[in-house]
Formats: C-alpha cells, structure tokens, sequence
C-alpha cells in the first residue's frame, strides 16, 4: 500500500509557490483545513488564487491570508462575513470572481470526473452570464461553465487513513470531497489519522487515489462562526 | 401592516404537507417557527443538510453541523448530509418544492435582484443564482419599501439580477402579490389595517386589482 503520510502542515504545502492556484475545502468556517492554512501564512507565499466558497472572517480562515495580502484573487460564492475583504474588493486591490454556488461546487466536481465542461441554468441574464457561451436546450437557456483547472486542493477531513482515504464529517464535508478529487496535488489534513485497514471501506467518502499527501493537523479551533443556541425549557 | 415575523408567518401558509423547503437568510429562516402543527416538511440547507433541526441547546454546538447562515443547528430523526455539489443537484433537478427567498428589488415580470449593490455592498449570491434558476416554487419574502420610502416592487430591476421570470409570489408587509405571465403584480390579500390607497401608493410597477381584495387572515 502506498503511504501518503506527511509530516505536518509545512512540509505539506513546501512546494506551494507565489502565484500557485488553489482550492481551500469549507463552508464558512465549517470544515477549513485551519493547520494548511497556518502553514501557507507562516511560509508568506503571495499572488495566491483562491478558489473558496466564502474568504473566511477577518481574523480567522482564509481572512487571515487576505490580511497579509497573500491573496491576489478569490473565486467565490458569498463573502458576506469578511470586512477586509468587502474594503479590498472595492478598493479595487483584490481581484474577485463570485459565481454561483451550484456551479462553484459543480466546477469543483466536474474537474474530478474528467469533464471538461457543463451546462447550468444559474446565472444565465445577469453579470455570470457575461462572455459565457448560451446553449439553448428544449426550450431553456443554460451557460457553458469550465470545470476548475487548479495546483493544489487543500481538504480537511475528519479521519483519514495512510493510503489517503478519507470520511467527513456532519456539514464539515461541503466542498471537500468535491475538491478532494479536483486538485493537481490533493493535501488533507484530517483530525484522526489512522493505518490502512483501519477504515471500513464501506463508508469511504474519498478514495486515496485522489489524495497525494495526508497528515494530522496538531490542532483543530473548529470556530463556530454564529453561535445560535436555544434554552432548556 | 405585518412586522418580519408576520411576513413569516403569512409564508408558511403556503407550505403544504409532505413538502422538501429551502430557506434564504434573513425572514425566510424565521418561517420554519410558524410551521403548522400536523404539517411535515423537511428543510434543505444547501451547503448540504436535509432535515435541518432546531438551535442546539447551550453547550451542545457542534461546529461540524451549520446551516447555509452559518448558524449552529441539529439533526432531526432522518437526516442526512452529503456534498455541495449533490445539494445542487437536488436544487437543479427540482427535487426541492419551495424555495422560500429575500430580496432587494422584484420586477413585475418576477425577476429578482438580491445580491449586490454596485460600488456600496459586495456579498456574493451564495446558492441564490442556482436556486432561482432551478426551482418550480419560488415566495420572496421582503420589505416592499426601503428605508427611504421607495418601493422595491419595480417596473424593472435597477441592481444586477439574481434571476430572470422566477418569482411567482410576494409577501411583503403590506400585501400578497402575484406575478401577471404578462408583466404586473397582482394583489391578492391585504396586510391588516392597510388600504389599497397605501399599497398602490409603494408599488411603483403596474399594480393590479383584482375586484374586492380580503385582508389577510393569519392567527
């Protein structure tokens, strides 16, 4: 069995350069690979693409990466959490391309299926739609999307075993797979990294095939980005 | 005149037994605490939840389990979780049977505006462009007048839209609306207390009465 095992977070991401194109699992702050991202601030690599539904808050998940100016462009779906962001984005000094989540998750998807494009509905006569080929189909418009051409996908997961496979876990697993299969180079970090054999392969979310390197992140803030409870009547 | 709870409460009138619903942010989430008694629905959170439950109570956050805002919830007997991309695919393929939305600007032809403000506020659409390119059933819930009085419910969108010819009704504070095929919002219901006078008066489109129109009834 070929073992994908990393030492950690840094030598994981060592050859991640100035200018790289990557894909960073999450949905807000649910299922960020938070140790990749610690990694990619300590070694200050610029000019980054960042392709992730949300930028993170300002202190926390990729908004960490936008306060130092390691971001060049972000392509994603919703940014609403992130003032530093909003203030970049209209001032002009970071570029941005918001698209639709469906097709964000499905451009995702597509790059790991092997399909180069496909058609989607979302976006057709608005801003999306602007130099995208419409394809007319038994009566409805769609836009012809690419799927995602990228370096490297950075994926966290819950467990994962030394030959790559992975599970998720609750709504921490979103983006992740999809990405997972997309990257060039596929890191996962994962909270509980066990032997191969150790996980049914029955409930494999990821096969290993995709993932290049996995370690176990040193530690997990797992920020709750709004915190809504309800009391005990 | 309804306040945002109202709102949600006249919306989840149109929720029928058996029903798979999306939830936008804002009053849209506020309608799953006026869900009938006797009534079953299952809430779809698209960053990839069916059976969305209620706030977890003190010191049982999860951090793994969010809704689409963001916010800690639960499971339900009979959730399940999956990826962005087969969320969507539930979306695309229509599985889902209201999409429940807020919104800036609605034109008289149903179009919808709800994700950007040139130059003032960039939030991105989320799933909102995929959902209203998708869905069969799509109620916008919003305020029909903005804070400097100006009706929201327009001849045209004058902010860049989310989606073209996809809302079929609104509730707003003052009144349930409609979309004419041809263009117009037909009122169907006024809000309590608020004349034809008052909503004709914060409807800048082509209004349309239909005869006597009843005021709401909501308990």
């Amino acid at each position: 069995m070929i073992n994908k095992v990393v030492k950690n977070a840094d030598e994981a991401i060592k050859d991640i350069q100035d200018g790289a194109v990557l894909m960073l699992g999450g949905f807000g702050l649910c299922g960020i690979p938070e140790n990749l991202i610690a990694a990619l601030l300590k070694k200050g690599v610029k000019n980054l693409t960042c392709i992730s539904n949300n930028a993170g808050v300002d202190d926390f998940g990729i908004g960490l990466l936008l306060k130092t100016r390691q971001v060049k462009k972000m392509i994603s779906s919703y940014v609403g959490e992130n003032d530093e962001f909003e203030r970049q984005l209209l001032s002009g000094e970071l570029e941005v391309e918001l698209i639709p989540q469906g097709t964000l998750a499905t451009r995702c998807m597509m790059a790991g299926y092997g399909i180069p494009f496909f058609p989607t509905p979302a976006g057709v006569g608005t801003e999306v739609a602007q130099g995208k080929q419409v394809v007319h189909h038994r009566g409805k418009d769609y836009l012809i999307e690419e799927a995602f051409d990228s370096d490297f996908a950075l994926v966290k997961a819950w467990k994962g075993d030394t030959a790559g496979n992975l599970i998720y876990r609750s709504t921490a697993r979103n983006f992740n797979p999809l990405m997972a299969m997309a990257g060039k180079i596929t890191i996962a970090e994962v909270e509980i990294l066990v032997d191969a054999g150790e996980l049914d392969p029955d409930q494999i979310h990821t096969p290993g095939i995709f993932v290049h390197r996995i370690f176990q992140g040193e530690k997990y803030e797992k920020r709750i980005e709004q915190r809504t409870v309800r009391k005990k009547s | 005149m309804l306040d945002k709870n109202g709102i949600a409460k006249r919306i989840a009138k149109e929720i029928k037994d058996g029903y798979y619903v999306n939830l936008g942010i804002g009053i849209p989430t506020l309608v799953a605490n006026f869900i009938p008694d006797g009534i079953q629905v299952v809430l779809q959170s698209e960053n990839g939840l069916l059976g969305m439950g209620p706030f977890p109570y003190e010191g049982e956050e999860d951090p793994d389990l969010i809704n689409a805002g963001k916010q800690t919830v639960t499971y339900l007997k009979g959730s399940a979780v999956f990826d962005s991309a087969m969320s969507f695919g539930m979306i695309r393929a229509q599985k889902i049977d209201l999409t429940i939305l807020g919104a800036m600007e609605v034109s008289e032809y149903g179009d919808i505006a709800n994700w950007k403000i040139p130059g003032k506020m960039v939030k991105g659409m989320g799933g909102a462009m995929d959902l209203v390119a998708s869905a069969k059933n799509i109620i916008v819930a919003m305020q029909q007048v903005n804070k400097a009085g100006e009706s929201k419910l327009l001849p045209k969108c004058t902010l860049p839209i989310t989606g073209l010819r996809c809302v079929k009704k609104i509730v707003t504070e003052l009144g349930v609306y409609d979309i004419h095929h041809e263009g117009g919002f037909i009122l169907r219901e006024r809000a309590p207390g608020v004349t034809i006078e008052q909503i004709q008066k914060s409807t800048a489109g082509t209004l349309i009465i239909p005869g006597d129109v009843p005021e709401m009834v909501i308990d």
